[in-house]
């Protein structure tokens, strides 16, 4: 088990492209961290360069606090999960867990090397296909058996590329639940890449949203969806995505300080509302959960928030939830941010809609014009021309990176205190 | 009939036709191995009464000089030359998937080219030459020109063998504490035994059935292997062509092709490579 310290790591190929532009993570002991990005972002080159099957151009990568950038793979001591597996189709399960053992000659006895496949087999359920080869095993199965060649190790980190990618939704959402168990269980330095920003929000202790191979922000999932850094951050992390109204900040009919949007005036906090004053031109990220029905909130909410109305165009009905669609003709001030955001986004094309969230219980159709009711102490303000947040409260963000740190050490103490108790 | 049986008969019918043209031959020299020398010249595909006076002639009689030299050779030759092929042409042919170098495209090319090249004209100078440096009549003289006869063929096929197997297998193993060497030896080399079983049995034939260099290259029963050696079976008078032992010959050093297309044929066509990756 140890840290890893990227300073600085640039990737740069022969044609001079920077694949991964100065990226610099210190990954603590036993820390979870989830590199995440649009394709071509440079995550998976960045993973690689850490285990050491990419040469790392400039910048030093440390393990255990030692400099590792010239040591081949095998002497990094990590443990990888591919995308693909790669499994060894010529060997049997038994044989694919204990490939590494067996390429450290001398250092287990054969009765180790049984114990150990045994536990770990019993750890992902793979006790009884031993035996078999990974052909004739199921798309989780196969995953399994390249975790527990990873776990039996007993490596330095795990790196994890993409690992779920190759599996249906239903069973990628139980391995997700899994891994996460798994590497609470052992509190193994891990590194997972995936480009699904569910998988990086349900495992990471800690995310780093990467775009062109640059390092956008690296937080807990809850201060990158709370605070996000800039536009990118902000469209790329929540599902569905956050909205972009462009807006301008102006004094409104009342006295107060309001957004003019196409949608009509939101009235805005004095705090926020001061971040964006001096801008010719904002957009206003908003989350579709930051709106609600007016008259499905209380006296006492209502006062928090700002209520406005508008036509929805249709809307999707979840089960658990409602989506409203509200279509608005955009600024072209902010046409050609949003339109470069989205192409960051792999986002296929520019939405001038707005999505919101109502009750599931509600009766509104498409073509109703609803009161909507809005959070907007919550709302946050860019700068089109830059990305920035503009109404980024650092503090408050730190504070939730910390609150998830404290989580992860309290996670750690009931563990370890649980095997205390089990006993040998 | 259904379109099924009818395309199936269609089928079938295909089949019998290639398998008749091409057994023929075969069938005809073996029916002439089993002939008596009165029964040669009689037009009849059967003989009239079997005999084992051919093999008997070749194996204990007058060319068994002759006939178990040139086996013997033949079979030293052609192993040595299959074995040197497969090595040189796997290793080759690793890098020439896996690796980016400079001329890696010209490598292909000019292999392809030699395997191209026609034989006869190389023989006349390689006997000028062999016959200076001493390497004319001797093992390692035909073993060499073998050797531009398989290469090429053994590197195209295993370079296009290599290619399918994933490179994250190697990369896995190397994760997994595996040197370079290792990797290849571990991971790569189980999973291209069948393409390298292929081409060793590819390039064993090639060299088996060459006749213009064991005619050209050799001289005495030093070196001289079975196809070249058939050409100088005599018959029992000059007027008499030793026609059913050369036939008896012709289907003895047959036998080991077939055994060898028999034993390995299920090496030969499965894919191993299944399961190393997503179905």
């Amino acid at each position: 088990m140890a840290s890893i310290t990227l300073q600085n790591i640039v990737k740069e190929y022969d044609d001079g492209f920077p694949a991964v532009n100065d990226v610099s993570i210190d990954i603590e002991d036993g820390e979870f961290v989830i590199l995440v990005g649009p394709s071509g972002c440079g995550k998976s080159t960045l993973l690689r360069m850490i285990v050491g099957l990419e040469d790392i151009t400039s910048g030093d990568l440390l393990i255990g606090g030692e400099r590792v950038n010239e040591k081949p793979p095998r002497e990094r001591n990590l443990a990888m999960v591919f995308q693909n597996y790669a499994l060894y189709p010529h060997l049997t399960v038994f044989e694919n867990i204990a490939f590494p053992m067996r390429l450290a000659k001398g250092k287990f006895t054969e009765g180790e090397v049984k114990e150990k496949v045994q536990r770990a087999a019993g750890m992902l359920e793979l006790t009884e296909h031993l035996q078999r080869k990974p052909a004739n095993l199921s798309g989780g199965q196969r995953q399994r058996v390249a975790m527990g060649r990873a776990i039996v190790r007993e490596a330095n980190a795990f790196l994890f590329d993409e690992p779920l990618s190759n599996l249906d939704a239903k069973l990628r959402g139980q391995m997700r639940a899994e891994i996460s168990q798994l590497q609470r269980g052992l509190n193994t330095t891990s590194v997972y890449v995936t480009h699904d920003q569910t998988e990086a929000m349900t495992l990471g202790d800690r995310v780093a949203v990467l775009k062109k191979g640059l390092l956008q922000q690296i937080a807990s999932p809850r201060e990158l969806y709370e605070q996000p850094a800039n536009l990118f951050v902000a469209g790329f992390i929540g599902s569905p995505s956050m909205n972009f109204l462009p807006g301008t900040v102006e004094e409104g009919s009342t006295g107060s300080t309001v957004l003019r949007t196409p949608l009509g005036e939101i009235e805005l906090p004095e705090q926020i509302a001061a971040a964006g004053r001096d801008k010719e031109i904002v957009l206003a990220g908003i989350r579709p959960e930051f709106f609600d029905e007016a008259s499905q909130v209380d006296e006492s909410r209502r006062g928090r928030g700002s209520v406005f109305s508008a036509e929805l165009s249709h809307v999707e009905w979840l089960g658990n939830e409602q989506y409203g669609y509200i279509r608005y003709q955009n600024d072209p001030r902010v046409a050609e941010a949003l339109e470069n955001l989205a192409a960051d986004m792999d986002a296929d094309e520019l939405r001038t809609q707005l999505v919101v969230a109502v009750d599931a219980m509600s009766r509104v159709r498409g073509g109703d014009t609803a009161e909507l009711w809005v959070d907007t102490r919550r709302i946050h303000l860019f700068d089109p021309a830059t990305g920035e947040n503009l109404t980024r409260d650092a503090e408050a963000g730190a504070e939730l990176t910390r609150l998830a740190a404290e989580d992860r050490k309290r996670d750690r103490d009931r563990q370890s205190t649980q095997e205390k108790t089990e006993g040998p | 009939m259904s379109p099924k049986s009818k395309s199936r008969l269609g089928w079938t019918l295909v089949a019998l036709l290639v398998l008749g043209y091409s057994l023929f031959p075969v069938a005809a020299i073996f029916a002439t191995s089993f002939k008596t020398p009165g029964d040669l010249g009689n037009q009849n595909f059967l003989p009239t009464s079997w005999t084992w006076q051919n093999y008997e002639m070749i194996f204990v009689g007058d060319a068994q000089g002759l006939f178990l030299s040139a086996l013997r050779n033949s079979i030293g030759i052609t192993l040595i030359a299959t074995f040197i092929a497969v090595v040189l042409a796997t290793l080759c042919a690793y890098a020439i998937a896996r690796l980016e170098f400079p001329g890696k495209r010209i490598i292909l090319g000019v292999a392809l080219a030699v395997s191209i090249f026609p034989v006869i004209s190389v023989v006349t100078p390689l006997f000028n030459l062999w016959r200076t440096i001493g390497l004319y009549d001797t093992w390692p003289g035909l073993i060499i020109p073998y050797l531009s006869l398989t290469l090429p063929i053994s590197i195209w096929t295993l370079s296009a063998f290599f290619r399918q197997i994933p490179w994250d297998l190697e990369q896995a193993a190397q994760v997994d504490g595996a040197t370079q060497w290792q990797a290849f030896r571990k991971a790569i080399v189980p999973l291209a035994a069948p393409g390298v079983f292929t081409t060793a049995i590819l390039a064993f034939f090639i060299a088996w059935n060459d006749f213009v260099y064991g005619i050209s290259l050799t001289s005495t029963e030093a070196a001289r292997p079975v196809p070249a050696a058939l050409a100088f079976f005599t018959g029992a008078s000059q007027f008499e062509e030793p026609t059913g032992a050369i036939s008896a010959a012709a289907i003895v050093v047959t036998i080991p092709v077939v055994v060898l297309v028999l034993l390995f044929q299920r090496r030969i066509v499965s894919g191993l490579t299944q399961g190393a990756v997503k179905g």
